[in-house]
């Protein structure tokens, strides 16, 4: 199984957790495998079936835009990185 | 012509070296380093006594050159031209007087140059002990401009330790007034300063650590129409502001204008942070080319956030800050770097330059 990683904003949708273990051969079949397991977290990053634009994903410390999209392919010692912007700071 | 008994050399006053070294006498200076150091003959070479019978072959090669050498007073240029005439060189002079009088009769002086003043010798002993760093890199340190967005919790840790390391000038710009919740992260302020500006409570706080800091201060918001006016006079911006649009505003500004930007941010436990360098490395459009809704960053005001996080994040921020100013090591620029308190880890993934990027990219040029 790889490794998904939820940023902070994202863990009230996966009951407080911090990783998901998944299953799938490509970053897209490891997705839908976690949206399975919470169906809160599909609603929130995806649009029209489609990953949200404004969340990166990463597949270790690779951004997949430089690889192959959502089919680049992961191994089960893969770990599979959720990336929204974040904004806060000073105030 | 010897003066010194059986001794085949000339000594000589200031005033006949002078006019030697004018009519082509090579000086050599056979002081120590340290004393060369506080000041010496312009166009001399030091050669100190102690080094002289292993160095006076590359030094001076040719015995027929006329060489003049002087020390301090005359006495260890006494026994090195001894030693010279014994060893076959034919026309050595060592000057006879206290180097004070050479300046005095006109002679080629060098001033040392002073990259610090004895205070800031003190001040930076620590610092300056560091190869990588030296009075050179303090000088750097002094004469850089640094520009913090913001003057709360990112801004808080940046002010301080710039300021007291010796960063010469820092800029603050913060339109906020000081509050209670401030006080949990802010450590700039104080508590009793609440309702100040943060630019003046910041100002204060800095002061006391190091009153020799310049402080400009831009009680504003920096947004599309300032933005320029405010980083221009900068060399390194560091960036802790709460929102997408002042992020994405500082981002293109200090693109075309070439500004690097330290970028952090925080969320209840977790912080990140990169540094972006204009055209070397990717920008923030590049990392985030579409911001996410607002339900997604919430600000610290809404989410909550630990005190010490944004000390941390803050922290690291200075450490870019020092390594671009002072041009060493390696910064982040092309990671970005998460922090995990609860988990007490950091990771890290690579950022590209985006071609297509609208700020930063081919199209932009």
């Amino acid at each position: 199984m790889s490794t998904v990683r939820i940023p902070p904003v994202l863990r009230e949708n996966t009951g407080g957790s911090r990783t998901v273990a998944v299953t799938g051969a490509t970053v897209a079949e490891a997705l839908d495998d976690l949206f399975g397991r919470h169906p809160a977290l599909r609603d929130r990053v995806t649009e029209d079936g489609q990953l949200s634009r404004f969340i990166n994903v990463y597949v270790n410390d690779r951004d997949v835009r430089y690889r192959e999209g959502l089919d680049t392919a992961i191994g089960s010692d893969d770990t599979i990185i959720l990336l929204p912007a974040m904004a806060g700071g000073s105030r | 012509m010897s003066n010194n008994g059986d001794r085949p050399f000339r000594e000589v006053t200031a005033a006949e070296a002078v006019a030697l070294a004018r009519d082509g006498h090579r000086v050599i200076d056979v002081r120590e380093q340290g004393e060369w150091d506080s000041g010496h003959v312009a166009g001399a070479t030091l050669l100190p006594l102690g080094d002289l019978p292993q160095r006076i072959g590359e030094v001076a090669p040719d015995r027929d050159a006329p060489l003049l050498l002087h020390c301090a007073v005359g006495g260890r240029s006494g026994r090195a031209a001894a030693w010279l005439a014994e060893h076959g060189y034919t026309s050595v002079v060592s000057m006879k007087a206290p180097i004070g009088h050479w300046k005095e009769q006109g002679g080629a002086w060098e001033e040392p140059r002073q990259l610090l003043s004895p205070a800031q010798q003190r001040r930076y002993a620590r610092q300056t002990l560091i190869p990588e760093i030296g009075q050179e890199g303090q000088r750097k340190l002094l004469d850089a401009k640094v520009l913090l967005i913001g003057a709360g919790a990112l801004g808080s840790p940046s002010a301080l330790y710039l300021s007291a390391s010796g960063v010469g000038t820092i800029g603050l710009v913060d339109d906020d007034l000081v509050e209670e919740s401030n006080l949990q992260r802010q450590v700039l302020h104080a508590a009793d300063r609440l309702g100040m500006r943060k630019v003046d409570s910041g100002e204060l706080s800095i002061h006391g650590l190091n009153p020799e800091t310049v402080v400009v201060k831009h009680p504003e918001r920096l947004n599309a129409d300032n933005v320029e006016r405010l980083i221009g006079d900068y060399d390194v911006i560091v960036d802790g502001t709460d929102n997408f649009d002042t992020r994405y505003v500082l981002n293109d500004a200090a693109v075309k204008l070439r500004k690097p930007v330290v970028h952090g941010s925080i969320y209840r436990w977790d912080g990140q942070i990169t540094t972006f360098v204009p055209f070397e490395g990717p920008c923030y459009r590049c990392m985030y080319p579409t911001q996410p809704p607002d339900e997604l960053a919430p600000a610290c005001s809404v989410a909550g956030v630990l005190g010490v996080l944004p000390g941390i994040i803050g922290m690291l921020q200075s450490n870019e800050v020092f390594k671009l100013v002072l041009g060493v090591g390696e910064t982040l620029s092309g990671r970005l770097l998460m922090f995990d308190a609860l988990g007490t880890s950091f990771d890290e993934v690579r950022i590209w330059r985006d071609p297509a990027c609208p700020a930063c990219g081919e199209g932009s040029l």
